[in-house]
């Protein structure tokens, strides 16, 4: 075991995981991502708290994923390059491993131009890639990134995030290699709405081999109405929502029912693709449908590792 | 190049409020060239001031002169020639801000204020379109990145890139900015040469860059 954790266990066992989003607020309450915690405890094998999500300044993630700790949730915790420095990110592993956190999902992080501070100084200092490996060699080899020792074990379950829906295709598989080699233990992806894409991903991921030296999460993302739907296919990079999904959407009746059909008739497609080990559900102002999804599902109950 | 554009009129006309003569300072070369701050702007900024600070009852009296570069002493030392630099209480240059600080230093006594904002190392794309292509940190590496630079063009400067957000051969921050991964891809298929994206590319010393402090070249074999 890299470190022990639920996600990594439940993993490497060959079994389903389910992951989730619990982003912190905006303020210093802790009910917020306790309440969150207490929601999705049972349908989940670990909740991802956000780092900033959207450059949008939130509660800290190592902040939030303690809240969850305390409640006996496991969290996965969210680290952004655009807001640390090497030393910030180093000191901040080091003080998230102390605290008992065990996962970690390194990202690059949306622009600061998106957010809610959009006049401020993007650090950048190192890539998302790099960070992986700087996190895989401080568990590893119990080095910082200059070389000097740390004192102590840094047991963390690596992840990563892989987008199959952003350009250039072809070159999507080599930067999820990239990020293999770099040390990925796990891959969040993209919210998938485009099936034909996303399998078509999974297969050149797969004809690398890359489905066997890494756990696989699909993302996905619960509808709530024809305006989200809308607003994601015209306005999200990166996110490939197909005119089908938001015609389903516009059309029903019950919009919020078509969204949990949606997503779980992706869960069923995904079940199938070879190299998928898990989804991460992303149900961002919409927590509260994640237990029926996973319930309805059939992934209930949780195993217990 | 290095590429400036002219600051708001407004403050500009600000900035100078209070000064009896002001001499408007041109430099000749980089931001003459990018058509901000040689010869014929220091007309028209100018006049505009002069239009303007008439209008408000202003006694001003305003110069003109462009010297070739303000970025070297040589030339500043020239401008003695030419004008009496004790005439003015203020010097407004149109240069960028390297030669600003080098006309601070040798007028030490004088007003010296910016009519610019430097904004990059570029270049010319087409008539009136000036872009980036350098942040000058110190460590080239565009012999791996196909001649084309990630730290100056990636909105995150990722060296092994491109991120999620590239869509359409365009960056995450504006459908009117390229990503350059795309287009190092790109060229790099079109060379035959794409595995080598293959490698991971190792962090950055930033130290070249500036973070190491105020950079400074010294070369001894050309010390007097």
């Amino acid at each position: 075991m890299k470190s022990g954790s639920s996600l990594e266990r439940i993993l490497e066992s060959g079994q389903f995981a389910v992951t989730a989003e619990a982003g912190p607020p905006k303020g210093s309450s802790a009910k917020v991502i306790q309440r969150k915690g207490e929601l999705l405890k049972f349908c989940c094998d670990a909740l991802n708290v956000t780092d900033n999500q959207t450059a949008i300044v939130r509660m800290s993630s190592l902040g939030g994923c303690l809240l969850l700790k305390e409640l006996g949730v496991e969290p996965v915790l969210q680290m952004v390059v655009r807001d640390r420095n090497r030393l910030a990110l180093q000191g901040d592993i080091l003080g998230a491993a102390a605290l008992g956190i065990r996962n970690v999902l390194c990202l690059s992080g949306d622009h600061q131009k998106f957010g809610n501070h959009p006049t401020a100084k993007g650090v950048y200092d190192i890539d998302s890639i790099q960070f992986i490996q700087m996190v895989k060699t401080m568990r590893d080899e119990h080095k910082f990134l200059n070389g000097e020792e740390i004192s102590g074990d840094v047991p963390f379950f690596i992840g990563a995030a892989a987008n199959p829906f952003a350009d250039p295709f072809e070159f999507r598989v080599i930067r999820l290699a990239k990020k293999v080699n770099a040390g990925a233990d796990f891959i969040q992806t993209q919210g998938i709405f485009d099936m034909a894409r996303f399998t078509e991903w999974m297969k050149m991921a797969r004809d690398k081999g890359l489905h066997e030296k890494t756990h696989i999460l699909a993302g996905l993302i619960p509808v709530k109405s024809v305006g989200m739907a809308r607003y994601m296919r015209n306005n999200v990079a990166g996110l490939s929502v197909p005119l089908e999904i938001v015609d389903r959407m516009a059309d029903a009746k019950d919009p919020k029912e078509e969204g949990v059909k949606i997503c779980l008739e992706t869960i069923e497609q995904l079940k199938e693709v070879e190299g998928v080990h898990g989804i991460h559900v992303m149900a961002v102002a919409w927590e509260d449908i994640v237990p029926r999804i996973v319930e309805e599902a059939g992934l209930m109950p949780r195993p217990v590792v | 190049m290095i590429v400036a554009k002219r600051k708001p009129f407004e403050e500009i006309k600000e900035s100078v409020v209070g000064a009896k003569r002001i001499l408007v300072l041109g430099c000749g070369t980089c931001v003459a060239v990018c058509l901000s701050g040689g010869e014929k702007d220091v007309a028209i900024l100018a006049l505009q001031l002069k239009m303007a600070l008439k209008l408000e009852n202003q006694d001003v009296h305003i110069d003109e002169l462009t010297i070739e570069r303000q970025c070297d002493r040589e030339f500043i030392e020239q401008i003695g020639t030419r004008v009496n630099p004790d005439d003015y209480d203020v010097i407004l240059s149109m240069a960028c801000g390297a030669g600003v600080q080098l006309l601070s230093d040798v007028f030490e006594h004088k007003v010296v204020l910016p009519a610019l904002n430097t904004t990059f190392i570029g270049v010319a794309e087409k008539l009136g379109v000036w872009s980036e292509r350098c942040s000058g940190c110190g460590d080239c590496i565009l012999g791996k990145t196909a001649g084309l630079c990630p730290i100056a063009r990636c909105a995150k400067q990722l060296l092994n890139g491109p991120c999620g957000g590239s869509v359409n051969g365009k960056c995450e921050i504006s459908k009117e900015v390229d990503c350059v991964w795309q287009l190092i891809i790109d060229r790099l298929t079109r060379l035959d040469r794409l595995e080598m994206l293959e490698e991971i590319f190792p962090v950055k010393d930033w130290s070249p860059a500036g973070h190491g402090g105020p950079r400074k070249m010294v070369r001894e074999d050309l010390k007097l």
